[in-house]
């Protein structure tokens, strides 16, 4: 196993996660995406890590697996109270803020 | 404080700001404020003199007392040498060009310690004074507020250490006095008189200005150190310097009342009676003959004084003794008597100057101020309590003495004093004057001195004879005034008496010409021992004044022939009335050189005024009204609100361009962030960073 061979996965899960992302209409799918980005990330840096054997990465992924946990809540919330105004999760509808 | 001696006139500067601002709001109407400052300042002056005979004493040596000097022979006599005592400087310049330099500054040394106190005190004695006098006056906040700007103004002339600076205190000086003695300017007389102060003064000031201007380009500075060493030094141009003498001069006479500019000075006893204490003893006045003790080098070359021949100085000064002394014999005014002694006496100070007496000039500037101040507060007193404010000695006064014993008696000391008799102030510095006059050769002005002397001793006893002796001619019920006025008589008489042992010759007592006489940039002059035949003379002489004229008042039946003589005999009438008319001076100014102003040169100026400055203000007006259409066409139309509306149109534009990328959905954002995060990475690489 080489180092290409995560980082070669790590860009395919964050490209899945960018499109998941900008295409998809579901906002909870949407926060998936994000998750799979993130997590993309995380194994970056992990793999990194391993192979530069600097402990450095792995620290960090643990902060952003915790952070991600936050942002999860906060976004899920935030679907929640859009579900409750608009009775749909689709994105394409919340746009109230139009200019 | 010598140091620091700014704050001295800056004191009353500020009280005249609060006094303008905030005297009326005050339960004493202001008064309380000049009399502190004032007080703050004598204060201060007192220090500075302190400080200032500490310098000179510690400079010569021994810190010998004034009993110690009984045993030294004269400091001065021979050419015995002294310490040099550098004058204290603090200068700050305002800004400079060309290597000339413009600001303000101190120039502190015995001169100007001695008249800083001696403003000061008189000063301070004018406040408190006023306060009784001018009780429930009309423009009391206001007489406060000049009072103060007059001492802040004259301070500021005799601290200063450019001839700039005492321009300016100069002219400060003059406008207050215009203001005061015009207090009452109710009645036409009194802003007249005012009127006739300034316009005086104002014809010495161009020889002031002319002066200083001349001196600038002879010495290359407006410093008076400067300019004071460079008449003494051996580049001096004489001709530039008796230039600057002669305009200075203008500017003295006008100033100090010389002849023939003297004119205005007893008309300015329209003024309140403490102002004209002040102006008098203190301030206005003595300006003239402070400037000519400033720059005395500058006479001292262009006058050629050392040598012993007559000068114009010298000259003018003789005229003044004896013009303003006769004058002084036909005025009914008990101040017009004292305003035209005055006179005399300032020309005593100008010819001393113009004999090469410095110390004895302004040894008697030192001690007239004392008597004078207290002789017009004496008179001031008379009118206030006495005569119902009436000056008229011969309708309203008379026998006066039994009503006001303080006063009487302090105007007496004020008399002998101002009479020469031994051993008032008046005695030692009078005498000083003769006595180096004498010695440096100019013996005609010893004898014009002298003549003086008897006929200011014998007005002086007419006045007296005419306020306090006799019946009383008022109607009033004469009582004496209360405390706040006899108070500052009481301390007035009493340097009136002591004054003049500072530099009492006869005991060898030189304080004054040790501790004021400069050592730095100044002549030499002749110290000469004192002369006991002349004092003799000069004494027995103010002696034989008094006398003749008390035989005169006292026992006019015995007169017989003489009595009336002005009505009968011809002669003795036209002299008399040509002293009543003043000389016929005032009909000369009034009727033939302003009548030819107003004349001649006043149609002149009016075809000027019509034409010439009437086109070019109307030519004026035409063209800044071009100028506004333009301006309002071109530039405010279309520059101006061009500019406004064209950020308007702007901000609008750009707002409806960006309004589409504010689409307000959330994954659209996400891919601009996305797409411009690419962007970037995509540069990165390009610029393989």
């Amino acid at each position: 196993m080489t180092l290409n061979n995560f980082l070669i996965l790590s860009a395919f899960l964050f490209c899945t996660g960018l499109y998941g992302t900008l295409a998809r209409r579901n906002a909870v799918l949407v926060l998936m995406s994000i998750e799979l980005m993130l997590n993309a990330v995380n194994l970056n840096l992990v793999a990194f890590s391993a192979f530069r054997e600097n402990v450095t990465g792995q620290v960090f992924s643990l902060f952003i697996i915790t952070i991600a946990a936050a942002e999860v809540g906060v976004g899920l919330a935030i679907v929640l109270l859009i579900y409750r105004n608009s009775r749909s999760v689709d994105l394409d509808q919340a746009d109230q803020l139009k200019g | 404080m010598l140091d620091n001696a700014w704050i001295i006139p800056a004191i009353p500067a500020v009280s005249f700001f609060l006094i303008l601002f905030f005297g009326k709001r005050i339960p004493t109407k202001g008064a309380a404020i000049g009399i502190t400052a004032l007080g703050a300042s004598f204060v201060l002056s007192c220090v500075a003199v302190y400080q200032w005979i500490d310098r000179v004493e510690s400079a010569t040596g021994g810190k010998s007392s004034g009993l110690a000097a009984f045993g030294r022979s004269l400091v001065t006599h021979g050419g015995e040498t002294k310490p040099v005592v550098e004058p204290v400087l603090h200068h700050v310049t305002w800004w400079s060009n060309a290597g000339i330099d413009f600001g303000v500054g101190i120039r502190m040394d015995g001169l100007a310690v001695m008249m800083l106190f001696v403003v000061t005190l008189i000063s301070l004695l004018v406040h408190i004074y006023s306060t009784a006098y001018l009780h429930n006056d009309i423009r009391y906040t206001h007489y406060y507020a000049m009072l103060s700007l007059f001492s802040a103004a004259m301070l500021t002339l005799v601290v200063a250490d450019n001839t700039l600076q005492l321009m300016l205190g100069w002219e400060g000086v003059g406008l207050c006095s215009f203001a005061l003695i015009g207090h009452w300017w109710e009645e036409g007389a009194n802003s007249k008189a005012a009127l006739k102060a300034f316009f005086t003064t104002r014809t010495g000031d161009i020889g002031l200005l002319i002066g200083v201007t001349v001196l600038f380009w002879a010495a290359r500075s407006f410093d008076i150190g400067r300019i004071n060493a460079y008449a003494l030094s051996p580049r001096a141009d004489h001709s530039m310097m008796l230039v600057a003498a002669s305009c200075l001069m203008l500017a003295i006479i006008g100033k100090s009342g010389q002849f023939p500019l003297h004119t205005w000075l007893p008309d300015a006893m329209a003024g309140p009676t403490p102002v004209s204490a002040l102006i008098h003893a203190a301030t206005m006045v003595v300006a003239g003959v402070y400037l000519g003790a400033r720059l005395y080098p500058v006479f001292w070359n262009g006058f050629s004084i050392g040598n012993g021949g007559v000068n114009f100085m010298v000259l003018i000064g003789g005229i003044t003794i004896i013009i303003g002394a006769l004058l002084a014999f036909v005025q009914d005014d008990i101040k017009k008597v004292l305003a035209y002694s005055t006179i005399s006496q300032l020309g005593y100070m100008v010819m001393a100057l113009g004999a090469g007496a410095w110390v004895a000039a302004v040894f008697h500037l030192f001690t007239h101020a004392f008597f004078k101040a207290l002789l017009f507060l004496g008179a001031g007193s008379v009118s206030h309590s006495g005569s119902h404010h009436s000056f008229d000695m011969k309708k309203d006064m008379g026998g006066l003495r039994k009503f006001m014993p303080i006063t009487f008696w302090t105007f007496i000391v004020g008399t002998l004093a101002l009479a020469g008799i031994f051993p008032f102030a008046g005695f030692w510095s009078k005498d000083e004057i003769l006595v180096t006059a004498g010695n440096s050769g100019y013996d005609f002005f010893l004898i014009v001195g002298l003549v003086g002397a008897f006929l200011t001793a014998a007005y002086m006893t007419r006045c007296v004879y005419l306020t306090f002796f006799g019946e009383y001619r008022g109607h009033g019920h004469p009582h004496e005034s209360e405390p706040v006025i006899t108070v500052p008589l009481i301390i007035l008489a009493v340097f009136a008496v002591l004054a003049g042992f500072l530099n009492a010759a006869a005991f060898h007592i030189e304080k004054f010409a040790s501790w004021v006489e400069p050592r730095v940039a100044f002549p030499e002059l002749v110290h000469p021992a004192f002369d006991y035949p002349k004092a003799a003379i000069s004494l027995s002489i103010a002696a034989i004044g008094i006398g003749v004229a008390a035989f005169f008042f006292f026992k006019r039946e015995k007169l017989g022939k003489l009595n009336g003589l002005t009505e009968r005999n011809k002669v003795a009438h036209a002299g008399y009335m040509f002293l009543v008319n003043k000389y016929y001076l005032d009909a000369l100014y009034e009727n033939v050189i302003v009548a030819s102003i107003r004349g001649g040169i006043a149609r002149g100026s009016y075809w000027f005024n019509q034409h010439v400055i009437d086109g070019v203000v109307n030519g004026t007006g035409k063209g800044t009204k071009a100028v506004g259409q333009w301006t309002y066409e071109f530039l405010d139309r279309k520059v101006v609100d061009g500019a406004v509306n064209g950020t308007a149109e702007v901000t609008a534009e750009s707002g409806g361009l960006l309004r589409y990328f504010q689409a307000g959905r959330v994954q659209r954002y996400a891919l601009y962030m996305f797409a411009a995060v690419g962007l970037l990475a995509l540069l990165l690489l390009i610029a393989n960073i």
